[in-house]
């Protein structure tokens, strides 16, 4: 281990860890809180959960966000559901099931205290929601219902149609909202980190310029939490949102928070497959998807050409002329194995030629079983044993459109194709990034009093997350970590007054932060920020996507740093700094990734194994798989920034160290 | 397709701002039609021009930052979408299309086709939400059945995006559809029920306070609003409003 590294695992049994820590940690008094200060930059399930809950305590909280308000943040898009091990549908779910399926998912890299503790808090985040009123899908006595999601197997998951993200955000912003009420927390919206500013080694404000005037302001706080999100647009094209960056996060790194596993990043298998060269973004088509659609392409080449070619339909391809792969490759988990082991499942069937659409890109996701079965069920309900079938498939239509109504719509939009009638195209596409920043325990980073919550940080998801627990995970770092871990470093600063702007540091970083605002405009160059950016992407998706080799990673990086060369001298920037100047903003948000985007290739190059979302190909078993190297690589790369300088990064490693989950090969056989 | 633009700009919220056109060539029918700005937009810095500004952010229909309207209509022709949702296939080659802000006192223009929401923002601040702190220990998710239909209309009611169509389609820019929307959600549900009088005045209030206009039935809001938020929410705020003043 690292001496520069200290966890902070409380000792004792996994499940005592987080229950004795809580009853030990320094606490903060009502008076006190009054007279501190913290920012919390973000507004996403974490980012406005941290904000309302440390409100409510009593902290003088400045929340801040990009967007034109914190409702539009972008865990609003998160679709399938939350998990939490309630166990309702008493099919055998406890605390330590989903702690174990959550260590396992991960394949085995993630901290076990600190998902254990994820685990224990999930139920409390579902009363918590229930109690805001949130409206989660409910079954005809009026109990709440669940679903499965990938890599399990029991139903733990609560959603609320397609748009649980969405439905538990407003929830968080409504608390959010009556704390800017109460004056508790002041809003900046339209206001995006661009520094962080660090005092005596304590992190103890942000610089953030002003979207609408293009002002740079400083304030200043006793303690920072960066919960900005992931940073999959550094592959370009991805699920997130236009808007999503790893600026804040990236700055943070710059100025002493380690980066943690850079190269674990996850590529959802369910999503609308790329039509176009001007296509901005990706569109998932929901995991929860899997619970009743079946994955398949032709089993034989020539009938895939022919779909491809427009000669054969796919609904008049014959059951026996169907490959099932994953039921067939897995067939205990079938269509519901984990979301790294059916991504690369579609790339090899593809890779090898059985692709469905023009680009050869695309797999079948297919309802038309589901309906017949749901249809029939509504038949017998009904009392029509002789319904026709056209009427059954009518009535198991209803059914499925009432599960997943606005996912068949969005992608109707989307492709104009109905997928009631003909079966869905897939493909995988970038969607999560489980790297980020290295926290220990109490969520704090290598930077004292800059904390780090929700997809931003590293913490739980190992090298592959599951379904479900983006959700799980936000609100859990959000509404019941944070306000209790804070207080390990605020306890010392009740005496500290309110820190100054008018200090050093604040001026250092904001002519800093001015610079590089002026060095953009005053580039000059022919190129828009656009192309450099669809550019990386490619480097990117290419070299550092679904499959990773040494000779592809090193390429990569002499590209990524060609590329950032010639971005610096020819990128083309119009308008002014003091003004709203959106083209400006994506600059300082490119230029970040194009130096993220090495230390990813780096990571990846120093991970000599495969695991989850991680896949070196010099690395799987004889039938594709991926093959870890837990004798070498059972720890997280925390990195840190040295010699100004992305590339010559210093590896720090934390070692992991399962106590409670025996390390095995990762089936789903 | 070759598409002409009648484009708002307008430097900032005092400037007067008009149209300006502009030629677009090679447009494919499987854009959206934010790609095709993106296209708009490469273009005019490639001419030495000052890129449109407009919101947007997750575009898949569900943050509510994107705000054109478009030929007339917000959001576009097509019905339950949003602009970053609307593909070009609802166009013809050869069509002039005029893209403008929402217009509405209580929306002023942030820049060319930006306008600043922050007024609904406040009416959530005044009464929309259930005053429940972050707490450990509150009954169980279980404890309260609550009837599925009731469930089932409260979700519907929710899944408002705040993107301000309804505004921006109204021709007194009445915010009614939101504000009720978020009224019925509580409403429905036996969490809203305690503050449920204080809630629809102090919403209502702030409403009136950020200069949004009177409902007049006309329905229009309904047929815009990209998720099918239902008038017969209004219908329902109204009630509620009657009820919380007769009990005042």
């Amino acid at each position: 281990m690292s001496s520069k590294l200290n966890s902070r695992i409380p000792e004792g049994p996994v499940s005592e860890k987080w229950t004795k820590h809580k009853g030990t940690i320094p606490l903060v008094s009502p008076a006190n809180k009054r007279r501190i200060d913290v920012i919390v930059v973000g507004t996403g399930l974490a980012g406005s959960s941290a904000a309302a809950s440390l409100a409510e305590l009593g902290y003088n909280v400045k929340a801040f966000c990009f967007q034109d308000s914190p409702r539009r943040a972008h865990s609003i898009a998160a679709q399938g559901g939350i998990n939490a091990a309630k166990n309702y549908q008493n099919d055998g779910d406890s605390v330590f099931r989903l702690f174990y399926d959550t260590v396992k998912g991960g394949d085995y890299r993630s901290r076990e205290a600190n998902v254990h503790r994820l685990a224990e808090v999930s139920a409390s985040i579902i009363d918590q929601c229930v109690a805001q009123g949130v409206p989660f899908a409910r079954d005809y006595g009026g109990l709440l219902d669940n679903r499965s999601f990938g890599g399990v197997q029991v139903s733990r998951t609560f959603y609320a149609k397609g748009q649980t993200g969405q439905q538990l955000l407003l929830g968080a912003y409504s608390a959010l909202e009556r704390q800017v009420a109460k004056g508790r927390v002041k809003m900046y919206a339209r206001h995006e980190m661009v520094d962080l500013v660090v005092v005596d080694g304590k992190a103890r404000g942000i610089i953030a310029r002003n979207l609408v005037t293009g002002e740079l302001e400083r304030h200043s706080a006793h303690a920072v939490i960066i919960a900005s999100g992931g940073y999959g647009n550094v592959f370009y094209l991805s699920t997130n949102a236009m808007g999503s960056n790893v600026t804040a996060a990236w700055k943070a790194h710059k100025k002493g928070a380690f980066f943690a596993n850079p190269c674990f990043t996850q590529i959802h298998p369910t999503c609308i497959p790329v039509s176009g060269e001007s296509q901005s973004k990706l569109t998932l088509m929901s995991e929860s998807l899997r619970n009743d659609g079946r994955i398949w392409v032709p089993a034989e080449l020539e009938d895939a050409k022919a779909i491809r070619d427009g000669r054969l339909k796919p609904t008049d391809l014959p059951e026996e002329k169907r490959d099932y792969y994953l039921e067939r490759r897995y067939p205990a988990f079938g269509n519901l194995v984990p979301r790294d082991v059916a991504s690369r499942a579609a790339k090899e069937r593809c890779d090898a030629g059985y692709g469905v659409n023009k680009t050869g890109e695309a797999v079948y996701l297919d309802f038309s079983a589901a309906i017949m079965r749901y249809g029939q069920e509504q038949a017998n309900l009904k009392g029509m044993p002789n319904a026709s079938e056209a009427e059954i498939r009518a009535m198991g239509t209803k059914l499925v459109e009432s599960k997943y109504g606005n996912l068949f719509q969005m992608y109707e939009k989307i492709t104009d194709e109905n997928p009631y009638v003909t079966p869905m195209k897939i493909y995988p596409a970038v969607h999560y990034t489980m790297g980020g920043l290295w926290v220990d325990y109490n969520l704090m980073s290598t930077v004292p009093g800059l904390f780090v919550a929700g997809e931003a940080n590293f913490s739980d998801h190992g090298a592959n997350r599951l379904g479900a627990s983006a959700l799980m995970q936000g609100l859990s770092d959000g509404y019941f970590v944070l306000p209790y871990t804070v207080g390990t470093f605020l306890a010392d600063d009740i005496r500290t007054g309110s820190i100054s702007t008018d200090l050093p540091e604040f001026a250092e970083a904001e002519n800093a932060a001015r610079a590089r605002f002026e060095g953009f405009l005053n580039a000059k160059g022919s190129t828009p920020v656009e192309v450099f950016h669809r550019r990386l992407g490619k480097i990117v998706w290419d070299k550092i996507g679904m499959a990773r080799n040494e000779a592809g990673l090193k390429t990569a990086i002499a590209e990524i740093r060609a590329l950032r060369e010639e971005f610096y001298r020819d990128v083309k920037v119009l308008g002014g700094m003091m003004e709203m100047n959106p083209e400006l903003d994506k600059a300082n948000r490119v230029a970040d990734f194009m130096e993220l985007a090495e230390l990813m290739a780096l990571d990846a190059l120093t991970r000599e194994e495969s695991c989850g979302g991680h896949f070196r190909e010099e690395y799987q078993s004889e039938d594709g798989e991926a093959l870890r190297q837990d004798d070498q690589f059972a720890f997280v790369s925390a990195w840190e920034f040295t010699d100004n300088d992305p590339g010559k990064a210093t590896l720090h490693k934390e070692d992991l160290v399962f106590e409670n989950v025996k390390l095995v090969t990762r089936s789903y056989k | 397709m070759n598409l002409t633009l009648k484009v708002w700009r307008q430097k900032n919220a005092q400037d007067q701002g008009s149209f300006a056109t502009y030629q677009v060539r090679d447009i494919s029918p499987d854009m959206s039609f934010l790609e095709m700005m993106d296209v708009l937009n490469e273009q005019l810095i490639a001419q030495g021009v000052e890129s449109v500004v407009f919101d947007h952010d997750c575009r898949e229909g569900i943050c509510g930052m994107c705000s054109m309207f478009i030929n007339g209509e917000a959001h576009g022709p097509d019905r339950g979408v949003t602009t970053c949702q609307l593909h070009m296939r609802k166009f013809n080659d050869g069509d002039t299309i005029t893209i403008e802000p929402w217009r509405a006192q209580a929306f002023p223009v942030v820049r060319d086709l930006m306008v600043d929401r922050s007024a609904f923002d406040r009416i959530i601040q005044a009464g929309g939400y259930v005053s429940v702190n972050t707490m450990g220990n509150l009954p169980d998710a279980n404890a309260t059945p609550i009837e599925k239909h009731d469930a089932d209309a409260a979700f519907d009611a929710a899944t408002c995006i705040g993107c301000g169509a309804c505004v921006a389609t109204c021709k007194n820019a009445s915010a009614m559809l939101f504000v009720s929307a978020k009224v019925s959600q509580f409403a429905l549900l036996p969490q809203g029920q305690v503050e449920a009088a204080d809630r629809v005045r102090n919403m209502v209030h702030q409403m009136d306070l950020e200069g949004f206009g009177n409902c007049t039935n006309t329905g229009a809001c309904e047929v815009e609003c990209p998720k099918g938020i239902s008038i017969e929410n209004i219908a329902r705020m109204n009630r509620e409003y009657l009820k919380a003043s007769i009990t005042a």
